[in-house]
């Protein structure tokens, strides 16, 4: 590391001292003023995100952006995600505002555990060595534990942080297992000398197994199906403001690292294993899809959702093309935003404790705010790939990216599977347009709204006019896609 | 190609099998097993025990000082690779150590004005 | 190679074996302190592969991502032991299969 380095992590290093000094400030006195915790991580947030953007000038006049002897890349496909990132957790500090204050707990770490978070997720995705990506995920992890428990009085709580933990604890031991292997058979764990190193030696079983184990270490990590039964409990029993953020940055974060390891080290790999990805994928759809239309609770059907979502995700990193690349970039963005709606959406609705948790509790809400009824059937229209909304553009990304890569038969279930998931989205549309039984009661507050209205601007924005995001997602993708040697057409 | 498959079902069932076989057949065959009031009591420094372990609580105290022992004696593994390379990394590996340590300071601070290193 | 120093192979059967233990354990073990003990030893195993793999290479990348793992754990068990003891305070009991308040 030389002071060159301190360059490159410069955001990473600003969002550990702004989290460290969160963690700070309740102890030496200001535990009582919440309200400046949420403008200290506003504030902080901000930050982060300009020297990002700042980096991210600075990085295009030097071309090979690499440091910490290689394990670290600020790449297009880096700085793009980590925009993301920021966003999502600014909004998610929102929505926290409210649901913190009428509960007891402190604010400050709550906060400051987020900003860990961020930090993990920022500096895995930048990762170029499975050390450093590894690093990243766990920060990621053991912060969202602590959140997912952090309401530690109620039994629903913490039993939702013991089931995460005790699952995505093994899940790392096995994601490290198979590193472990990968090690053995290449030699190196950066990325790019794996790439190399897959591309001159015969498959042979310990690499098999090893690419095994990191794969299903991921798929737990993005929910996929048969790594997925933590997600439904977990997602029910963490605090809602935490569930959002479950579901989207974090869950966009193992899309990114997906692709990345996949696209940069193991290429090569892909003719082997892309049947057993694709299998994953398309049983993600199905099964998540499927569960999710029995669902009552609110909370449990979006996490089915977002299994499935996950599956859709992976189309775009089984067809190992500049389509399917562009398609989870496209993808994880338009995903964050339109869910994020929705989270806004369910928490307007939380009169008492587990209020808008259920399908009833939507009850009426066109004629209580029509406004906010309305975003959110446009929320729901984008999750199903509807398209004057922006999650059209992704799905269109995704699917077009399976069929030139010959996987025609998966992209036609996911198509079938998103007319599926339109039933149980629809139930929620019909509850608030249709139903006339009461009035939904409703705490529509300041940052609820802003969250809800900015994430409505961007879905029908982008929908409507994707052309910026797909010229950003084009240039951000290139690094990566130069080194996967992305082969335009099927065939691989 | 197939071939390959089975091979790695082979080595994983293989492996899989061999602490099943240790745990649960092997080893009850093996050891002898003529279990006595004596033996069955938790082992305590060869003295008689005094209680059984689940019979009253031990104080959560306990857990936040070993939860806390556990972080600060193994962030010191850091310590030593870097003692060693102390001369050829120079003030910048000072430099980077110094902060290392400061990071879990803050974590100490915090542990401190929580007061979980005093005992009530 | 000294004589001494069994081969890599030997590392492999013996990371793979204690991995295995670590699995099961976690599978079949309701209490939720074995339950870390369990994982605790899938890591080691992760930690044995590593270094053989290093020695093997002569590479000290291995060797780094021990130290870093061996951290990790030591974090993920203070993290899991936090959760155990707010849990145990909630239900007076660390079974994982009381833990039972949301149908999953």
């Amino acid at each position: 590391m030389t002071w060159n380095d301190v360059v490159f992590l410069l955001p990473e290093i600003i969002i550990s001292i702004g989290a460290s000094l969160l963690l700070l400030a309740p102890v030496v006195g200001w535990r009582q003023r919440e309200t400046s915790a949420k403008w200290s991580m506003l504030i902080l947030l901000g930050i982060t995100a300009l020297t990002v953007i700042g980096c991210s000038y600075w990085v295009q006049e030097i071309p090979q952006s690499r440091s910490l002897a290689g394990m670290f890349a600020l790449d297009g496909f880096a700085i793009f995600f980590k925009l993301i990132f920021i966003t999502a957790i600014a909004m998610i500090t929102l929505l926290s505002d409210d649901f913190l204050r009428e509960s007891r707990y402190s604010v400050w770490e709550y906060y400051s555990l987020l900003g860990f978070a961020l930090c993990g997720m920022m500096f895995m995705v930048s990762g170029m060595s499975l050390i450093s990506i590894y690093i990243g995920l766990e920060l990621m992890s053991l912060s969202s534990y602590i959140l997912a428990g952090f309401f530690k009085n109620e039994e629903k709580s913490t039993e939702a942080a013991m089931k995460y933990f005790v699952l995505g604890a093994v899940s790392s031991g096995i994601l490290l297992y198979g590193i472990s292997l990968i090690y053995g058979v290449c030699g190196s764990l950066n990325l790019l000398d794996i790439g190399r190193a897959l591309s001159t030696i015969i498959t042979n079983d310990a690499l098999m197994f090893g690419v095994m184990l990191l794969g299903a270490g991921l798929c737990f990590k993005m929910a996929a199906v048969p790594f997925h039964v933590w997600t439904p409990d977990v997602y029910e029993g963490a605090p809602t403001p935490i569930t959002a953020f479950l579901s989207t940055a974090s869950k966009a974060a193992a899309f990114s690292i997906f692709a990345r390891i996949f696209y940069l080290a193991l290429h090569d790999f892909q003719l082997d294993w892309s049947n057993v990805l694709a299998t994953i994928s398309a049983l993600s759809m199905v099964l998540g899809n499927l569960a999710a239309i029995t669902q009552d609770n609110v909370k449990r059907m979006l996490a089915y959702s977002s299994i499935a979502h996950a599956g859709y995700a992976l189309l775009g990193i089984i067809s190992l093309n500049s389509l399917g690349l562009r398609g989870v970039l496209i993808y994880s963005l338009v995903y964050v935003f339109a869910n994020l709606g929705i989270w806004a959406t369910v928490l307007m609705l939380r009169r008492h404790e587990y209020g808008g948790e259920r399908v009833d509790d939507f009850e009426g809400l066109s004629r209580r705010a029509p406004f906010w009824a309305f975003a959110m059937v446009i929320f729901l229209l984008s999750l199903g790939g509807i398209p004057p909304t922006a999650g059209f553009i992704g799905k269109y990304f995704l699917f077009a990216a399976a069929i030139q890569a010959g996987f025609g038969w998966l992209a036609i279930l996911a198509v079938l599977m998103s007319a599926v998931s339109m039933f149980y989205y629809l139930r929620l549309v019909v509850a608030m347009y249709l139903r006339e039984g009461r009035e939904a009661d409703v705490a529509i507050t300041r940052p609820l709204q802003i969250v809800a209205a900015t994430c409505l601007i961007i879905t029908l924005l982008l929908g409507i006019y994707p052309t910026p995001l797909i010229n950003q997602a084009t240039e951000s993708s290139r690094w990566i896609g130069a080194r996967a040697a992305i082969i335009p057409h099927a065939g691989r | 190609m197939a071939a390959n498959y089975s091979v790695l079902l082979v080595a994983a069932l293989i492996v899989l099998s061999l602490p099943v076989l240790t745990l649960f057949v092997l080893a009850p065959l093996v050891r002898a097993s003529r279990p006595n009031k004596v033996k069955l009591e938790p082992y305590e420094c060869g003295v008689p025990a005094s209680s059984f372990a689940f019979d009253h609580r031990f104080s959560v105290r306990y857990f936040l000082i070993a939860v806390l022992f556990i972080i600060f004696d193994v962030e010191t593994v850091f310590l030593f690779p870097w003692a060693i390379r102390f001369k050829q990394l120079g003030w910048f590996g000072a430099v980077e150590m110094a902060v290392f340590l400061a990071i879990l300071l803050v974590g100490y601070f915090y542990a401190w004005k929580r007061k979980v290193l005093t005992w009530v | 190679m000294p004589e001494a120093i069994p081969s890599t192979e030997a590392y492999l059967m013996l990371s793979g074996t204690l991995f295995a233990v670590g699995l099961i354990g976690v599978i079949i073990r309701r209490n939720m302190i074995t339950v870390l003990m369990a994982i605790e030893l899938m890591m080691n195993a992760v930690n044995i592969n590593l270094v053989a793999f290093s020695h093997r290479f002569a590479s000290l990348e291995g060797q780094v991502f021990t130290i870093f793992v061996i951290t990790v754990a030591a974090g993920e068990a203070a993290v899991g032991l936090a959760i155990i003891i707010q849990l145990y305070r909630l239900k007076s009991s660390i079974n994982v299969d009381e833990a039972s308040e949301l149908n999953g």
